[in-house]
């Protein structure tokens, strides 16, 4: 295989990706490129960064062996790259650190972010109050509904939270009404994307501040391996968490990638957010990618127990990773995801987010049909807590 | 010469600007589409800009996102919308239509299925608003093959290497985006308008419309001064959200026909 090397200059990832977008927002995205452009390989920017995610963020995140589980599951042993333990709790903040590092050097005042769960908008409020700047968080009325305590967090951390009241109020229209934010205020606004979505620099950018997850597993497995997982697994909302640890890794044919999506009530039902299996190409959020939509080319709501991967579209790398076969992509139900939650609590001690769950419970799927001596690198990529709430309804139990 | 290019020949040679109104297909109900289109013909209109409705406007304000959604509710797709065009066209084999929308319903029909039906529903343009001159070259050609014309916007921010760039590439007219931001809203800057179409005219051949944030006949008529055409979709679409459905009509007529009276007077 040709070492890969995507996206190209306009941000295709084969068919995928690019620039689609209403001539309004052109030129903030050109200016937006440039920047990242010079940034993306300044040492200074890059020392700020690391420095950043080392004594803020509290990296590098461990590699911890669930031995107890993986004994119980009788095959492959699991490691899980534990970037629960980051600060707001999630991989979430790798990259928000990254996009407001940028916008300060951009003289902008003022981000701006969707959320759905909350978590990226958690993650965004906290660097935003960190570098001292104005935030604005867009999260759908719906949303805001759900998940109220995560609004309180935002609100604690000097944030405004809009609920979005239009299409489905959920995160689809939080990112088209950030986008109509932008678009109006981009003299002193930065949007903050939360995943590898939108138009293009955003899918390539996202994804680079998030390589620090698998840079950090490389070095970590062979310091305490002597050498690679066979296999890695990571759930996929948009993808931020899993192109994270898998790009890395792209050249090296040898390590499986699994990318794990919401199969909600099932694949065969119409209440998923399988949007790799289940979905087809077209154009949302500036970009082009496997969407989840009608015969009319409208996009239809999806549902998770999750609300980090209740998401329509998916990013155009992970498309790309798929059609060539580099990536493998399955889905995981609500209930598996719950029943790998409970697992890792009364196993390992440790809570999962329901997301992250999604991932867990394929590894458990797949690491019977594996030896003992296999690795299997799961990508836990936030803590539970958030979930208690979701949790204790779904068993029936109200707090 | 086509109904766009035949248009804008008669007005010019009449010394007339054309009034452009724009509603979103489907809205308030399918029923009302087709009368509408023949009503804002009546007010006056020249060429009427249809919106295809979609799930996820992100170039567009909360008056044309309702409008959107209350169309969405009747299940309008890119479909019904043809359709009405050709019942349109049964009466009226003169007015210029221009589909405006975005790419995934059009490519969920498929672009070569879409243009051949639209073309013999009786489309002259289109305008997909989230088609950028880089990602649509094919889609361009696909358009010009059936005869239709890509229409673009340019917006006060586009750089002068980009106006040249769609310069190229489109056809009918160009749509000058007044404002920096979504659709609806106000605050329309008279001053900048002008040095800016100045400018764009360097690299333009084709008549330029300026549209967002044009609310009355005063707003109209002095747009009408500068530009080739004004296009008024927002404030209409306030009128038929507002209007009961049995004055729907005359709400509507009464709106439009007092903007072409202000565009006319401008050259007086
Ligand atoms: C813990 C966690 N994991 C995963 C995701 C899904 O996002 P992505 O696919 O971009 O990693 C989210 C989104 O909110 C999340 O909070």
């Amino acid at each position: 295989m040709n070492i890969y090397d995507l996206p190209d200059k306009r941000g295709h990832f084969g068919p995928y990706g690019g620039v689609f977008v209403a001539e309004t927002l052109i030129s903030a995205l050109d200016k937006l490129r440039e920047q990242y452009d010079s940034y993306r390989n300044d040492a200074e920017f890059k020392r700020e960064f690391e420095n950043e995610l080392k004594h803020y963020v509290g990296r590098p995140s461990p590699i911890y062996h669930a031995k107890r589980w993986s004994e119980h599951l009788g095959g492959a042993q699991i490691l899980l790259k534990r970037e629960d333990l980051n600060h707001t709790g999630a991989h979430k903040v790798n990259n928000t650190v990254g996009q407001a590092l940028l916008a300060r050097r951009m003289g902008k005042k003022r981000v701006i972010a969707e959320t759905g769960a909350g978590q990226h908008g958690v993650a965004t409020a906290t660097v935003a109050a960190r570098y001292g700047m104005q935030c604005v968080v867009y999260m759908g009325a719906e949303d805001v509904r759900r998940q109220a305590t995560n609004v309180y967090r935002m609100k604690l951390l000097g944030a405004e939270v809009i609920p979005v009241e239009s299409g489905s109020r959920t995160l689809k229209d939080a990112l088209n009404e950030a986008m109509r934010d932008w678009v109006t205020h981009v003299e002193n606004t930065f949007y903050i994307i939360g995943t590898v979505a939108g138009p293009h620099p955003y899918p390539m950018m996202v994804r680079d501040f998030q390589t620090v997850i698998g840079a950090e597993a490389k070095l970590q497995m062979q310091e305490t391996y002597g050498r690679q997982p066979d296999v890695l697994i990571a759930c996929v909302g948009g993808g931020s968490n899993a192109i994270g640890l898998f790009y890395p890794y792209i050249n090296d044919e040898s390590v499986r990638m699994i990318g794990v999506e919401a199969a909600g009530k099932g694949l065969d039902t119409n209440e998923h957010a399988a949007t790799l299996s289940k979905g087809k190409p077209g154009v949302l959020h500036g970009n082009r990618t496997y969407l989840i939509q009608d015969d009319n080319g409208q996009i239809i709501e999806t549902h998770s127990i999750s609300a980090g991967l209740d998401y329509p579209g998916v990013g155009p790398e992970h498309a790309w990773l798929k059609d060539i076969h580099r990536a493998e992509y399955v889905g995981i139900t609500d209930d598996e995801a719950l029943e790998a939650f409970h697992a890792l609590c009364r196993f390992e001690g440790i809570m999962p987010a329901l997301e992250s769950s999604h991932a867990l419970a394929y590894a458990a799927k797949f690491a019977p049909t594996l030896s003992k001596d296999q690795l299997i690198l799961v990508n836990l990529s936030g803590r539970g807590d958030k979930d208690m709430a979701t949790v204790a309804q779904m068993s029936g139990i109200t707090l | 010469m086509n109904r766009i290019a035949q248009t804008f020949a008669v007005l010019q040679s009449n010394r007339k600007k054309a009034l452009i109104p724009f509603i979103t297909a489907g809205d308030p109900g399918p029923a009302n589409t087709v009368e509408l289109m023949h009503c804002l013909v009546e007010a006056g209109s020249d060429i009427i800009e249809l919106g295809v409705p979609f799930s996820d406007p992100m170039a567009d304000g909360p008056t044309i996102q309702r409008s959107s959604e209350r169309a969405l509710k009747h299940q309008v797709g890119i479909n019904s919308v043809l359709n009405m065009i050709s019942e349109f066209r049964k009466t009226n084999s003169q007015t210029p239509v221009v589909l405006m929308g975005y790419a995934n319903p059009i490519e969920a029909m498929g672009h070569e299925y879409f243009a051949a039906r639209a073309k013999e529903a009786g489309v002259d343009g289109v305008l997909t608003v989230d088609y950028p001159p880089e990602e649509c070259e094919e889609w361009v050609r696909c358009l010009e093959q059936h005869g239709m014309d890509a229409i673009f916007l340019l917006s006060p921010t586009s750089a002068q290497s980009r106006v040249a760039r769609v310069a190229e590439l489109a056809k009918g007219y160009i749509y000058y985006v007044s404002l920096k931001g979504v659709t609806g809203a106000s605050h329309l800057d008279l001053e900048d308008v002008e040095s800016r179409l100045a400018q764009l005219r360097t690299a333009v051949s084709i008549p330029i419309g300026v549209g967002f944030g044009i609310r009355d006949g005063a707003m109209a008529g002095a747009v009408a001064k500068l530009a080739d055409a004004v296009v008024v979709g927002s404030r209409i679409i306030e009128e038929i959200e507002l209007s009961p459905q049995n004055e729907l009509l005359n709400n509507v007529r009464n709106l439009v026909a007092g903007m072409r009276k202000a565009i006319d007077e401008q050259g007086d």
